[in-house]
């Protein structure tokens, strides 16, 4: 009998539920778009196009979907041993200090070399910058959902002093370091249908995005495929089981926020080497803050995060075109947007679930067993 | 239907003949389950009646429907002759009923009185709420024999204490009909006994007491009339003294069960686990294990009595691994060492240790996970399922496969969810992923708590068969026909320290009781 009263179809949790909260955030967008004057219908359809029809929207809202891939497994990697990674954001930006560090030193050097150390160096700037919290998380207890926070400031107060007083760019007044040699750049989509002969949009689409399925693999072999992995899901679900099992939770922690700030990591290196070729302040832009959602939305697994990231991709690309579109439509009012599907498929994951559940419960209790 | 508010005041000339509690024609499903199908019970008042069935027959969804929890899908339930819809625990509390949980449902850092008013404060004013249930709480005390300081903290009280809070609680709103489930399975036998005669009481001032238990010697010991539950169903009620523990247990399972495993003479060979002056202390800095020494051979069941909360389990997490300590530990001559960074637990294994521990849910299993991927929890690493990088899942699978077959494991289903396997068969997988590795010796918590009668002589056999097969076990339990039916020799534990150590042939009930509640020190 104990297998009866909490399960439920897999499709409801994977595919109903974040659907309903993405029905009510729309229709909850509708109304502030009615408040504002505007005809929520022609945004949604402004929002589609842009995200999906205007030359180069595709390849746009490919390229955000992979940021938010890197910055979902991040968060799925670390949920998985029981951790709330808020830290994302510092991580990328550090990751991407780690990126600009290899080619700003070694840009000479040819491509096939200086690439693979740059995708090293921001997963391994990413991971340093989660192994202090998740060093005093294991170590010393300090909640790491706070450290990781402060960890964001830290990592944006730290670049703000390195590019103004150190990497700036010699007889500039922008905070930004000189441009990479072009050679080290990382192909776009564009450039890569180029090579056969096909004709397709600009879009900062790029190379970073094969990195990023790539990653999806591989959380998937090492969340469920690797005794690490189970460690870190042992501790995740039951502390008191990893004890007991000879689990060294500490150590669990450590490798998981390690693995986390390395994919964190990577958004460094689709941002700086993929799109801007020299490093900048603020280049994140909160896609560590999303990632949260689109861990949430896509349950954790790689396979889920990656249609979360598209979809969180077509709406940051599609919201960017609407303000062009429509006039009513501030910057601001974007955001705004955003923030509602974000709040909705996030933060109030679990609003509707519960009646959905009950919902299905009930159905199955008046078919006849 | 009634009104729930007009059941109490229901005429005492039709209440008195009729039923204090009638439920007729229970059913309720969860999904493809139906947990309970037509379940008919009358309660008498001014009777103590029993229910008993294995885990998962519909005893405590019966009683959930009954406490307004869950809501019958089909039947009627009569307070009192007056058929009432009880929609809440609100609802049963307001028709007289009250319950007391299994798991106590106290706010530890509060005292007595504070938790006896927790949700009936009355007034804005905590100060006229606690003043009258001081009144109150001095008055039951009187009557009933239930005196409990109303000051002190609960997380100060044993738990023989916390549970007459539970029952002052339903008291104090009015409660007339009393649900106990599982009551006893936190005490001593001597605590068990006054809290018998509480419920005698009870039943001369003319309440009515629902007893849920699965021990049958309760049953036999307390009841007036007795319900057998299996698969959802009622299967019989008789009156107890009508009855035999022998033939319950037969209604109960729906076959003869042994209630005592036979076994052989124990032949005890040389010493495996060789324990001296252990110590340990919990980190909040209370001594938990004061100076133990003992020893467990090949070929023996060493049995650990005592009342929860003694120094058992710390006892057992030590030699497990799982907790700091003092003192020494040698395992067949070697002390357990671990190398640098290891953790214990792991370093106790690859000595060859087995550990049944005491809370399969929280910790011998993770709920989330497989079975498949349960029954590798602490040997996670070993190197026949591991590749240098990949874990063999299909490994993985088969072993657990052969596991559940040779234990019966229901169902046999290694891609089931853990959790969603019964008590009994939970424990079953625990116990094969022990036993399935050889150990030279094996550390066994509470190994039939939760778990059905029909798997309990299932699990006592397998632990005969493994001291047969010369392995050493220790087996700690606070069920003492558990002890008296497994152990070749016994220890009493009370306050952290052995206070007696006999051979099986020499203890009784009643000598073990009075060491357990630490009033017989040895010598």
């Amino acid at each position: 009998m104990a297998a009866g009263p909490n399960e439920i179809p897999r499709w409801v949790d994977y595919l109903l539920v974040p659907l309903v909260n993405l029905i009510v955030a729309l229709l909850l967008t509708g109304l502030v778009v009615i408040a504002v004057g505007a005809d929520p219908w022609q945004a949604l359809t402004a929002l589609v196009q842009g995200a999906v029809v205007y030359p180069g929207s595709v390849g746009a809202t490919l390229y955000y979907a992979t940021n938010f891939i890197f910055a979902g497994l991040a968060v799925a990697v670390a949920f998985h041993a029981g951790l709330f990674n808020i830290g994302g954001e510092g991580q990328a930006y550090i990751g991407g200090l780690g990126v600009a560090l290899v080619c700003l030193a070694f840009d000479s050097w040819t491509p096939w070399l200086v690439v693979p150390m740059a995708v090293i160096a921001a997963a391994l700037f990413g991971a340093a910058w989660a192994y202090i919290p998740a060093y005093l998380q294991a170590k010393r207890g300090s909640h790491i959902v706070i450290t990781t926070i402060m960890f964001n400031f830290i990592a944006s107060a730290l670049m703000i002093y390195l590019l103004v007083d150190v990497l700036i760019m010699p007889g500039q007044q922008a905070p930004r370091s000189r441009d990479f040699a072009p050679e080290v750049w990382l192909p776009t989509a564009q450039e890569i249908a180029a090579w056969f002969g096909i004709a397709i949009a600009r879009s900062p689409f790029n190379l970073s995005s094969l990195l990023a399925l790539f990653c999806c693999g591989f959380v998937w072999v090492f969340i469920w495929h690797t005794r690490w992995g189970y460690e870190i899901r042992t501790v995740g679900h039951s502390e008191r089981a990893a004890c007991y099992a000879g689990i060294s939770p500490s150590r669990a922690i450590i490798m998981a926020m390690l693995v986390s700030g390395a994919l964190a990591g990577f958004i460094g290196f689709n941002d700086i080497l993929g799109v801007h070729h020299y490093l900048l302040q603020g280049f994140t832009g909160g896609v560590g803050f999303v990632g949260i959602a689109v861990a949430l939305m896509g349950r954790n697994h790689p396979l889920g995060v990656v249609l979360a990231s598209l979809l969180f991709g077509a709406l940051y690309q599609g919201g960017s075109e609407l303000t062009f579109d429509i006039p009513q439509i501030t910057r601001e009012m974007v955001v705004v947007i955003q923030g509602l599907v974000i709040l909705f498929c996030g933060a109030l994951e679990n609003m509707f679930k519960p009646h959905i559940v009950a919902l299905f419960r009930r159905r199955q209790v008046e078919a006849p067993a | 239907m009634t009104a729930v508010t007009e059941s109490r005041q229901t005429p005492t000339a039709t209440a008195a003949s009729a039923p204090a509690v009638e439920l007729i024609g229970i059913e309720k499903r969860f999904g493809p389950v139906r947990a309970n199908r037509d379940v008919s019970v009358a309660v008498a008042r001014g009777s103590i009646h029993g229910i008993v069935g294995e885990n998962g027959a519909g005893k405590s969804t019966l009683m959930s429907i009954l406490y307004g929890y869950y809501q019958a899908d089909a039947g009627e339930i009569r307070i009192g002759g007056t058929p009432l819809s009880i929609r809440s625990s609100h609802d049963a509390i307001a028709a007289g009923i009250g319950m007391v949980h299994q798991h106590f449902m106290l706010v530890d850092d509060f005292s007595v009185l504070e938790n006896v008013v927790l949700g009936v404060e009355g007034g804005a004013l905590l100060k006229d709420g606690l003043g009258k249930a001081r009144a109150a709480l001095k008055e039951l005390g009187d009557t009933y024999g239930l005196e409990v300081d109303p000051d002190a903290l609960i997380h100060d009280l044993p738990v023989g204490l916390q549970q007459r809070v539970e029952i002052i609680k339903a008291l104090y709103r009015g409660a007339e009909i009393l649900i106990l489930d599982e009551p006893t399975g936190v005490l001593t036998p001597q605590e068990a006994d006054q809290l018998f005669v509480m419920l005698k009481r009870f039943r001369e001032q003319g309440k009515t007491v629902i007893l849920i238990t699965h021990k049958l010697r309760e049953i036999m010991a307390i009841t007036d009339r007795v319900t057998v539950m299996r698969q959802g169903a009622v299967v019989d009620t008789v009156d107890t003294a009508g009855t035999s523990r022998e033939q319950l247990a037969e209604t109960m399972v729906g076959r003869k069960v042994l209630l005592r495993v036979d076994k052989a003479p124990a032949n005890p060979g040389a010493v495996v686990l060789d324990v001296a002056g252990l110590g340990v202390i919990d980190p909040s800095g209370v001594a938990r294990v004061k100076n133990v020494s003992f020893q467990v051979r090949a070929g023996e069941i060493v049995g650990v009595a005592g009342v929860t909360g003694n120094g058992q389990t710390e006892l057992l997490e030590a030699l497990a691994g799982m907790r700091p300590y003092s003192g020494s530990i040698t395992l067949n001559g070697k002390p357990i060492s671990c190398a640098s960074g290891q953790e214990l637990a792991r370093a106790a294994r690859s000595a060859r240790l087995a550990h049944v521990p005491e809370d399969r849910r929280r910790e011998g299993l993770v709920g989330p996970f497989s079975a498949a991927e349960s029954s590798i929890l602490g040997y996670h690493d070993d190197p026949s399922y591991n590749g240098p990088i990949l874990l063999d899942q299909a490994k993985v699978r088969n072993r657990c496969q052969k596991e559940m077959e040779a234990f019966d494991v229901r169902p046999p289903n290694p891609l089931l969810r853990t959790a969603a396997f019964s008590g009994g068969n939970q424990q079953k997988i625990v116990l094969a992923r022990e036993m399935d590795r050889d150990p030279a010796l094996l550390l066994v918590g509470q190994p039939t708590r939760g778990v059905d009668i029909g798997a309990i002589e299932f699990i006592h056999r397998r632990l005969l068969a493994m001291r047969d097969a010369g392995k050493a076990i220790l087996l700690v339990s606070v069920e003492l026909d558990e002890i008296l039916g497994l152990a070749d020799r016994i220890l009493v534990m009370f306050d952290g320290m052995i206070v007696g150590e006999m051979p099986r042939g020499e203890a009784t009930e009643q000598k073990l009781g009075l060491l357990m509640a630490g009033i017989a020190g040895q010598g």
